[in-house]
């Protein structure tokens, strides 16, 4: 039992020892170090011919100037570097209840497997032959991608989860075109990524919303009324933005496929799926999977991640290229059928990405990835159950990997909003968790826990966001100007929105 | 001031204020507290032609981008160019400063689809108990 909750004390985090003040840089720039003459370089005796530069390079396309580089020691090199790696807030230094929305933790097994040579020094223009083991890893992954979503093809090539949205779509436009009948309706819920009717927008569909229903669910009777021979495609996402299962996809999938539209799973939440419910079992057609979220793979500023796109058998002949094919033990790269959409991404996809999601699976086995799921499943409940009499949680069932809490009331009565949590959080120790989505929710603050944290870790984020309730009745202007311990406070969001300053200096 | 109750709502928080055929839209006050500080407006050609519910234009705040449905039909006659440099005029003053665009050829009938002040206060007030 857990009614009394001891109360969290202040943070116990350093209070950095250069606090931010407005207009200083928290840590100088290398231009800033530079000091004539300092070198962070020493080069081994020559041990060829000299030769001078201008024998090698023509005169005119020499520099008359040396190049205005910063000159610091290697002192002053490491440091620097060593103090931006500490105002890192990360997944490996901290709790984040993003969760595989944005990045679960990331085995260290994949980075081994990762930096082998054969997979991190190849070059794509490396004749076949000699990266064997790559193609070979590449047709395999295609295999375990199939057996994990339930599908008949996977193409590895997208780059991102919105970029296998798009290829999915194209997919789709292809193959309703091939039939004869061009269709132009996407429909989306209203709970769905903002990606879903971008992509849709993107492929040159008309969007259609259909409204929830009050338990957070894809609506059957609304999408009656919208779905029609003109509809190409239903994208959901299951479960969905609120972490709730969407119960009704058997029958949502037999009206739309009785229309002749496709059935397209968002898989960014695929970590709530796996090994108990493969997308091609419950009805959908195409599914993307965003293997830097699910798969573990790292992709910090953006990048790189990956989005392959599983397809039904009558897809098939539209997916991109190339595709590894193998013939008589020879793994090749082939181009694909005259149906395919062609190519969505240069060479084969963003293959690091893919190697560390092999192995992520195959570290983990079938046994594991179920595990996977369950783990996230029982830490979002556990969370959630701390959290309840707290904050209020708008539909309030069992839910999958995530769930939604709602700091309408703090806002209503005290005038705390998410943003205000978020940033409380951080004094915590605690990177904040995704506020202000999905819409349908008023100040949501959508908290996904993952497998891998501890029960001991759990506790103390809500430990933490009780002290926060707790703290914006008797103190509200502690949290609204949160955070206090942080290398830099509160960002003035609005002024940088309305009036970007886009230089340094 | 805006008389309020000479204006018309929607369900998805827009006003509208007519003179004779003229329509003038906006979002209302509790729309721009939802959604807190505008940051970018996104204006839609003057001369266009729109339909009751068409999406016309779109508010970005802090918070996420929205759009902003046309309460009726008409054509766009005039937009409010001040936006693009001072978008927070939409929080400060959404009813007079903040106003978005103007419709010209508006039909009289159209407004049996919005609602009163009174209605759309009863409405908001219904929306924030679920």
């Amino acid at each position: 039992m857990r009614d009394e909750v001891a109360v969290t004390k202040e943070p116990l985090l350093p209070t950095p020892s250069t606090p931010h003040s407005p207009g200083r840089l928290l840590e100088p720039l290398l231009s800033d170090l530079h000091r004539p003459g300092r070198r962070a370089f020493n080069l081994p005796t020559l041990d060829v011919p000299s030769v001078p530069l201008e024998r090698m390079i023509p005169p005119p396309m020499l520099r008359k100037d040396p190049a205005p580089l910063p000159e610091v020691s290697e002192r002053d090199l490491v440091k620097h570097f060593m103090r931006l790696a500490h105002l890192n807030f990360s997944g490996e230094t901290n709790f984040y209840p993003l969760g595989s929305c944005t990045m679960k933790y990331n085995p260290k097994v994949n980075e081994e497997i990762a930096s082998v040579a054969g997979f991190s020094k190849v070059h794509p223009y490396t004749p076949e032959e000699n990266i064997q083991g790559m193609l070979r890893l590449l047709a395999e992954l295609e295999q375990l991608f199939k057996e994990i979503l339930g599908m008949d093809a996977v193409t590895l090539q997208p780059a991102a989860g919105a970029h296998g949205e798009l290829t999915a779509l194209l997919v789709a436009k292809a193959y309703h075109e091939k039939k004869g009948r061009p269709r132009h309706k996407v429909v989306v819920p209203d709970s769905a990524h903002g990606t879903n009717p971008a992509s849709a927008a993107l492929c040159g569909f008309d969007v259609v919303e259909v409204v929830s229903t009050a338990r957070g669910r894809a609506s059957l009777s609304a999408l009656k009324s919208v779905v029609d021979e003109d509809v190409a495609v239903f994208m959901m996402t299951n479960p969905n933005t609120l972490g709730l299962f969407e119960g009704e996809v058997l029958e949502i999938a037999k009206l739309v496929h009785e229309k002749g539209g496709l059935m397209y799973l968002d898989g960014a939440n695929l970590n709530a799926l796996l090994g108990l419910y493969r997308p091609g079992d419950i009805g959908f057609d195409m599914v993307h999977v965003n293997i830097h979220k699910t798969f573990s793979i790292p992709h910090g500023s953006g990048g790189p991640g990956g989005g392959p796109v599983g397809v039904r058998a009558q897809l098939k002949p539209f997916l991109p290229g190339p595709i590894v094919v193998e013939q008589k033990g020879i793994f090749r790269l082939a181009s694909p059928g005259p149906d395919s959409i062609g190519r969505v991404r240069s060479f084969f996809g963003n293959t690091g990405a893919l190697v560390r999601a092999y192995a992520y699976i195959k570290a983990l086995g079938k046994e594991g990835l179920r595990g996977v799921s369950e783990g996230a499943i029982l830490n979002a409940n556990y969370l959630k159950a701390l959290l309840k009499g707290h904050y209020p949680i708008p539909v309030d069932e069992p839910c999958m990997h995530e769930f939604v809490a709602s700091a309408k009331e703090l806002k209503s009565r005290h005038g705390i909003k998410a943003m205000d949590i978020a940033k409380r959080l951080l004094d915590y120790g605690f990177y904040a968790p995704t506020i202000c989505f999905p819409l349908i929710v008023e100040e949501a603050l959508m908290i996904e826990p993952t497998e891998t944290e501890s029960r001991e870790v759990l506790e103390a984020f809500a430990d933490a966001l009780i002290a926060i309730a707790q703290e914006a009745k008797a103190n509200p202007g502690k949290v609204q100007g949160a955070p206090h311990r942080m290398p830099v406070t509160r960002l003035d969001e609005v002024t940088a929105a309305r009036e970007p300053n886009l230089r340094w200096r | 001031m805006t008389e309020l109750n000479q204006l018309r709502f929607s369900k998805t928080h827009e006003w509208l204020r007519l003179d004779a055929k003229t329509g003038t839209v906006g979002i209302t006050e509790h729309a721009q507290e939802e959604i807190s500080d505008v940051v970018f407006v996104e204006l839609p050609k003057v001369g266009r032609a729109v339909r009751q519910g068409e999406e016309v234009a779109v508010v970005e705040s802090v918070k996420a981008a929205f759009s902003i449905y046309s309460p009726v039909s008409g054509t766009i006659s005039k937009v409010n160019d001040g936006l693009v440099k001072d978008p927070g005029a939409i929080n400060r003053s959404p009813y007079e400063e903040g106003w978005i665009f103007l419709l010209d050829g508006v039909d009289g009938k159209d407004l049996i689809n919005l609602l009163t002040r009174e209605q759309y206060d009863q409405w908001v007030k219904g929306e924030e108990k679920h």
